[in-house]
């Protein structure tokens, strides 16, 4: 059986029969490495873009560039990392991982799952395509409000409104699949509650995909009508609101934070019980912490917009619901470090990012429960603490999460060990630079130093020059990262075994590592 | 598509999904009205009634409550706008008469648009006009120069606690786009 399936996939000659193979993989495997690559190489694009940044906010004086073009960086940062760096990234992880784990032969529909990666890169060239227009690339913040999208907007800003479009339908094709599958390929025996925590995360973010993505998709095309055909939904000349966008938008844009940080719950949560040797504390809980969480997330959206003059009893009832998050997310982190209590503890890569993503990710989430405070965040609204906390919950969060992910499955996926010394190395040169940059931004933010912004008062000059050190440490450490994933997947390294980590359970470490092409064609024995 | 092991067939999901996706994407408009008539029977967002009220025959003589008049021009439009009056000291009831002066500044006819806003935001629905220009576009000449009324006054059951309101309004330019439905209905409907 093996042989004849392998035969369609036989070592294909020359480029059009390598180019063939790829676009049109149906694998789950295949698609999965696609994303992941893909995802890489954005990540590398939006962490340019993100140094750059740092590099006009070195000095005071905006002197490398002008602040036009600091604001096209901003925004195509923002939407690069969120859209095509992380949510890819994960994307990847579920479509290689998932149907291991669930001992499914592939995902539901793998034709679908082939055009929702495809649509991605379409998407990446019209975004990318607007740094070469005349006029300016979108330079109005990844949040897109209008009027600055819409009447202020330049002509690029119809490129970036398609790209979105593409972007919110492949991941909610890909949501649509992992539903599918999880739902109805799960091998004999394993029950919903029997299933590895990392598909509940996905699960779960499928579904705020659903709820969500659409959302996004009508504001955009309100922004393109507006733009084009005359409407008013966001002009208060023709009797509609700009503020409605920021309703639309956030409405979208509270549930994806968690899209972007559940699937990275999830590979924390298959780590930490890897490393530990101990099976995850309190797995009923970590689901229902997952389930509380996403149905929160559709009830804070007002505390992005606390100053824009709401009632004061909206204020309140948004302030408290999003402190409420605090309790599922605390449960988490609890149950997190109770799995490695009295654990037989050994501190491999990916052990390490996850000890960092427990560690920073609360940090992240303790600022965001400040930032909670309706008295507090009329103070913090639009100064660098903001930018300081998303981006704690964002790089050591969901990024370390994903790099942690690439380090534990990578032997899985390739055959072969990374170089250990190198991701240690990786890892301390991340954390650090990570720290060095994102920590000082609480102080300027505190000091009241504005976001989005190419320069600054004097007095905020040294923190910005420790966050900018930090993050070009951050961003070349990457190499590392980089360096590490080509071995592997060139096999230079220790052969990897079947099981490759001595405390790792479940079905995807069952199968030998690479895993064959095609695996679980029958479905697997789960006990 | 893979054969399934659930109770549902992967088919019935997959339509399921995609149904709701694009409720979702119906909900995202269905936002708008929604918004609308939350805002307006909560009174929540600073916007006056379009509609025109009768004029108050009762003043309670009681209170005494403090009307500044703000204006803005809306991107850089090249007008004169401004209150011929800063502000007023009147009672619950009273009706007032008061005039805008505007200039259109440049060398062709412009259509406005002028936009109220009323602060604090719980106060706009105690705010009622029988009489505004914010009611109609008004088409401006080259230069021409004319004073706009504002014929108002505030409901008696005007929350204690509110002393001093701010009526804002913003010029925008509306040189070609069609009158506004909401502007038409509203010319159409007088409550008693």
């Amino acid at each position: 059986m093996e042989q004849v399936l392998d035969l369609g996939h036989s070592a294909p000659r020359g480029l059009l029969r390598f180019i063939k193979r790829w676009l049109f993989t149906t694998n789950h495997k295949e698609i999965g490495t696609l994303y992941l690559l893909f995802s890489l190489l954005m990540f590398f694009i939006g962490g340019v873009f993100a140094l750059l940044i740092r590099a006009e906010l070195f000095q005071p004086g905006a002197r490398l560039f002008n602040p036009e073009f600091f604001n096209q960086m901003t925004t195509l940062h923002g939407l690069v990392m969120l859209f095509l760096a992380i949510m890819p990234a994960f994307s990847g992880f579920a479509n290689w991982m998932i149907p291991l784990m669930i001992g499914a032969p592939d995902m539901a529909m793998p034709r679908m799952n082939n055009w929702a990666f495809w649509i991605l890169p379409v998407a990446a060239i019209l975004l990318f395509s607007t740094l070469f227009m005349d006029g300016s690339a979108p330079n109005f913040g990844w949040t897109m409000y209008a009027p600055l999208s819409t009447t202020y907007g330049p002509a690029s800003t119809d490129y970036l409104i398609l790209a979105i479009h593409l972007m919110g339908l492949s991941s909610l094709m890909g949501a649509i699949n992992i539903i599918v599958t999880i739902l109805n390929l799960r091998t004999p025996g394993m029950t919903m509650m029997k299933m590895p925590i990392f598909c509940w995360s996905w699960l779960v973010t499928a579904f705020l995909l659903i709820g969500v993505m659409p959302v996004l998709a009508a504001a955009v095309t309100m922004m393109l009508m507006d733009r084009h055909f005359a409407t008013s939904f966001f002009s208060a000349a023709g009797g509609g609101d700009p503020l409605l966008y920021q309703h639309l938008f956030w409405f979208f844009g509270h549930p994806e934070v968690y899209i972007i940080i559940l699937p990275a719950f999830g590979i924390i949560s298959q780590i930490i019980p890897t490393f530990s040797r101990k099976k995850l504390f309190g797995y009923r809980f970590m689901v229902y912490a997952l389930l509380a969480i996403a149905f929160l997330s559709f009830i804070v959206w007002v505390h992005h917009m606390f100053v824009t003059g709401v009632p004061l009893a909206a204020e309140l009832f948004f302030m408290y619901t999003t402190m409420l998050i605090a309790v599922p997310t605390g449960v988490k982190v609890f149950n997190w470090v109770t799995t490695m209590y009295r654990g037989a503890i050994s501190f491999e890569t990916p052990m390490l990012f996850a000890l960092a993503f427990v560690i920073l990710f609360t940090i992240g989430g303790f600022s965001g429960v400040m930032l909670a405070m309706v008295p507090a965040d009329f103070q913090y609204q639009d100064t660098y603490f903001v930018v300081a906390h998303f981006h704690y919950v964002l790089v050591p969060g969901a990024l370390f999460g994903a790099i942690a992910g690439a380090y534990y499955w990578l032997p899985k996926m390739t055959g072969v060990m990374y170089n250990e010394r190198l991701g240690q190395c990786h890892f301390w040169l991340s954390v650090i630079g990570v720290n060095l940059t994102f920590f000082p931004m609480h102080f300027l933010g505190l000091a009241g130093m504005p976001r989005r912004i190419a320069d600054y008062s004097l007095q905020f000059a040294n923190f910005n020059a420790i966050a900018s050190l930090g993050a070009f440490i951050f961003g070349f450490a990457q190499l590392f990262f980089l360096y590490i994933i080509i071995q592997a997947m060139r096999g230079k390294g220790k052969k990897a075994s079947a099981q490759v980590w001595e405390g790792a359970e479940g079905l995807e470490w069952t199968l030998s590592s690479p895993p064959p092409l095609h695996s679980f064609t029958t479905p697997p024995k789960f006990e | 598509m893979l054969v399934q092991s659930g109770n549902i067939s992967n088919k019935k999901i997959l339509i399921l999904l995609c149904i709701t996706t694009l409720g979702m994407f119906g909900f995202g408009f269905a936002m708008i009205p929604l918004y609308n008539v939350l805002c307006k029977n909560l009174g929540i967002n600073g916007k006056t009634d379009k509609n025109a009220y009768l004029t108050s025959n009762k003043i309670d003589l009681s209170r005494s409550i403090r009307v500044e008049f703000m204006t803005n021009n809306n991107n850089y439009l090249p007008w004169d706008f401004y209150p011929r009056l800063h502000h007023i000291q009147l009672h619950p009831g009273e009706n007032i008469l008061i005039y805008f002066a505007a200039k259109n500044n440049s060398n062709r006819s412009m259509t406005v648009q002028a936009i109220p806003s009323v602060s604090p935001g719980l106060a706009a629905r105690y705010l009622k006009k029988t009489e505004c220009f914010c009611f109609t576009q008004q088409t401006f000449d080259p230069g021409q120069h004319r004073d706009m009324p504002v014929l108002f006054h505030i409901d008696q059951h005007l929350p204690k606690n509110i002393n001093t309101i701010t009526l804002a309004y913003t010029l925008f330019d509306t040189t070609g786009l069609k009158q506004s439905k909401l502007a038409k209905q509203s010319l159409a409907h007088i409550p008693g």
